[in-house]
């Protein structure tokens, strides 16, 4: 009996598989009929493409000092410069073209962002998984330290943070790793501890499996969702106190300007009328984050059943 | 519930002295003072010597519980820049602070919550659709940014209003405010405004809300069945109940406001105590610094504190867990 009906059993299964939507399906589906979250996707797409391609764009190296000429110094955008080429968005101070100066910056903010949120997400979920799995003193000091992150506002966190260990790329990324964890934990915790009472936990310890396992094997994949719709949010949020530290002066070295960065200097001349140097760097900063949180407004109504199908 | 309050003072207390121990030898380990203040003549002997005045060639436990016993009399130690006491410095600067961010508090109570009114209300419009998309922007924009959109526009182009500095302040009990004159009154106009949208944001979302709730409740349905008129019915009916929420909320959110503060500040170089942690993180004043981290710690954990006391003082449940 047996025997004649698993053929057949493993025939329903792959006609049903092939009717689960793919990823891809799903991610086109959340964004189907919303043109602003669409807009917001290609802004994200041409921002990271920019910022990848920097080198090949940029038509000077911003870092080069040598090729820099203090006679093209503050010149508005279109103008030209000594050696012919026209400077699309102006000059900084140093004859530094605003444009590429801007490329190279979307560069660092966006990685600085990127590598914090996804370390600090890594921690966050195995810190929020680990409190769900173990009861007792852990979760309490797990939980405990969330609720003390939780009651400073991010800005001053990571100021204490860079005001005690100094500034740089390193310590501008261990802020917002700090900054970035808690949230991701207290989610995480609250997923996973509904999973946990479900049927397939309780069979995977009677077949005697470790909790290391269970954590990373049933666990994990099942609580991990939430996380991953809250993370373009993280995302433009570490971007941006990333960019109001190094206006701040605490931020990255001077040597690696980010998009905040390149604003502060341009704040210095904005009084005497050369705008283009602060104003450009700014927009850009703004579109990133303006497109990374439509998309993430979307996603999340998306992830939420109670919104889906309103609206 | 007396119980519930001792023990949450006592967590609190632990709080303060953890992230007191964390920022004083977070700070000892990693700068030091003699490599600060030592002039380039200095001999070995110099900093021996210097290192004794400052107390810090003592075992850190030492010096840590030194310290403490001498914040316990109100000694955050002396200003390597200023060379004055920590204390003095920092509260001569809290009035700017506080006025600066209870200003924004006020912008952003009496422009947000019409705007979320009115949003509640129609639903349909075109203009609620452009205020929710003016919020999205808002809450977009980093703060330090619109900072510098507000000075480029008030202070170059339009020229209405002075960029930076706090300007004349009027003596009130010996401090100095801005609020009761013009030209005081002209420089806390732009940082206000700049530390206000965020809220303004948040006030319109939250009236919002609140609208599109308490709208559909029966006293609302009975009000409108008396035949009160639609001012009336707003002012009277509505507004009063979106507010609690709205008002609790706001209190929450001093905390953020001071901390926000730091950045609008250096914006505007509006001399409050943001600015000053600002200046001695790049001056390395080290005694600033850390009596500037102890203190807010202390503010933000006394709010959490006020706050849970509060909440288990209106929900039983909470007490017990």
């Amino acid at each position: 009996m047996s025997a004649e009906t698993t053929p057949v059993d493993a025939g329903t299964l792959a006609q049903r598989k092939s009717k689960e939507p793919s990823f891809a399906e799903k991610f086109r589906k959340a964004f189907r009929g919303y043109p602003s979250a669409q807009i917001g996707l290609i802004g994200i797409i041409i921002f990271v493409l920019l910022a990848i391609f920097a080198p090949l764009i940029a038509p000077q190296d911003p870092y080069d000092q040598m090729r820099l000429d203090i006679l093209d110094g503050l010149l508005p955008p279109g103008s030209k410069l000594g050696d012919g080429t026209v400077s699309l968005l102006g000059t900084d101070a140093l004859g530094r073209d605003i444009f590429s100066a801007v490329l190279y910056g979307l560069r660092i903010s966006l990685v600085v962002a990127l590598v914090a949120v996804i370390v600090g997400s890594i921690i966050g979920v195995f810190m929020g998984l680990l409190a769900a799995m173990k009861a007792g003193w852990v979760e309490t000091l797990i939980m405990r330290t969330v609720d003390l992150k939780m009651s400073f506002p991010g800005i001053l966190l990571a100021l204490m943070v860079l005001a005690i260990f100094g500034t740089g790329v390193d310590k501008v990324i261990f802020a917002l790793i700090i900054g970035a964890w808690a949230s991701e934990t207290r989610l995480v915790r609250a997923v996973a501890m509904s999973e946990l009472k479900k049927e397939y936990i309780d069979s995977a310890k009677l077949a005697g499996l470790s909790d290391m396992r269970i954590m990373w094997r049933y666990l994990f994949p099942n609580s991990i969702s939430p996380v991953l719709v809250v993370l373009p949010m993280s995302i433009s949020g570490a971007i941006g106190t990333e960019a109001t530290l190094s206006f701040l002066g605490v931020g990255v070295p001077i040597t690696e300007p980010s998009l905040g960065l390149l604003i502060a200097n341009g704040n210095d001349y904005i009084l005497s009328g050369k705008w283009w140097i602060s104003i450009f760097p700014g927009l850009v900063l703004v579109g990133l984050v303006l497109c990374i949180n439509v998309v993430a407004d979307r996603l999340r109504d998306h992830a939420n059943p109670y919104l889906r199908g309103k609206d | 519930m007396l119980n519930f309050i001792l023990k949450r003072l006592a967590q609190s207390g632990i709080l303060v002295l953890v992230m007191s121990a964390l920022v004083f030898v977070g700070m000892y380990v990693v700068s030091d003072p003699i490599a600060v203040l030592a002039g380039e003549d200095f001999t070995e002997e110099d900093r021996r010597v210097l290192a004794q005045e400052l107390g810090v060639d003592k075992p850190l436990i030492v010096q840590y519980v030194n310290f403490l016993g001498n914040v316990a009399k109100g000694d955050f130690g002396t200003s390597f820049v200023y060379n004055r006491p920590v204390l003095d410095l920092i509260l001569e600067r809290l009035p700017a602070t506080l006025e600066v961010a209870f200003m924004a508090m006020f912008i952003g109570l009496v422009i947000g919550i019409p705007l979320g009114v009115y949003s509640g209300l129609n639903q349909k419009k075109p203009t609620t659709k452009a205020i929710s998309f003016m919020t999205t922007v808002g809450y977009s924009i980093p703060n330090f940014w619109q900072g510098v959109l507000l000075i480029m526009l008030f202070a170059v182009w339009l020229q209405w209003l002075p960029a930076s500095g706090r300007g004349d302040t009027t003596e009130i009990f010996g401090v100095g405010w801005s609020l009761f004159n013009l030209d005081g009154l002209s420089h806390i106009l732009l940082p206000a405004m700049n530390l206000a949208i965020y809220k303004i944001c948040l006030q319109t979302r939250l009236a919002r809300s609140g609208t599109q709730e308490v709208m559909y409740q029966d006293y609302m349905t009975f009000a409108r069945a008396k035949g009160i008129g639609r001012d009336r019915l707003i002012r009277r009916h509505l507004v009063r109940n979106i507010l609690i929420p709205i008002v609790t909320i706001t209190g929450l959110q001093i905390g953020s406001l001071i901390a926000f503060a730091t950045v609008t500040e250096t914006v505007f170089s509006w001399p409050g105590i943001g600015k000053l942690l600002l200046d001695s993180i790049h001056n390395s004043d080290r005694p600033v610094v850390v009596a500037y981290l102890i203190l807010i710690t202390l503010m933000f954990v006394s709010i959490n504190f006020i706050v849970d006391v509060l909440y288990a003082l209106l929900d039983p449940r909470i007490r017990y867990t």
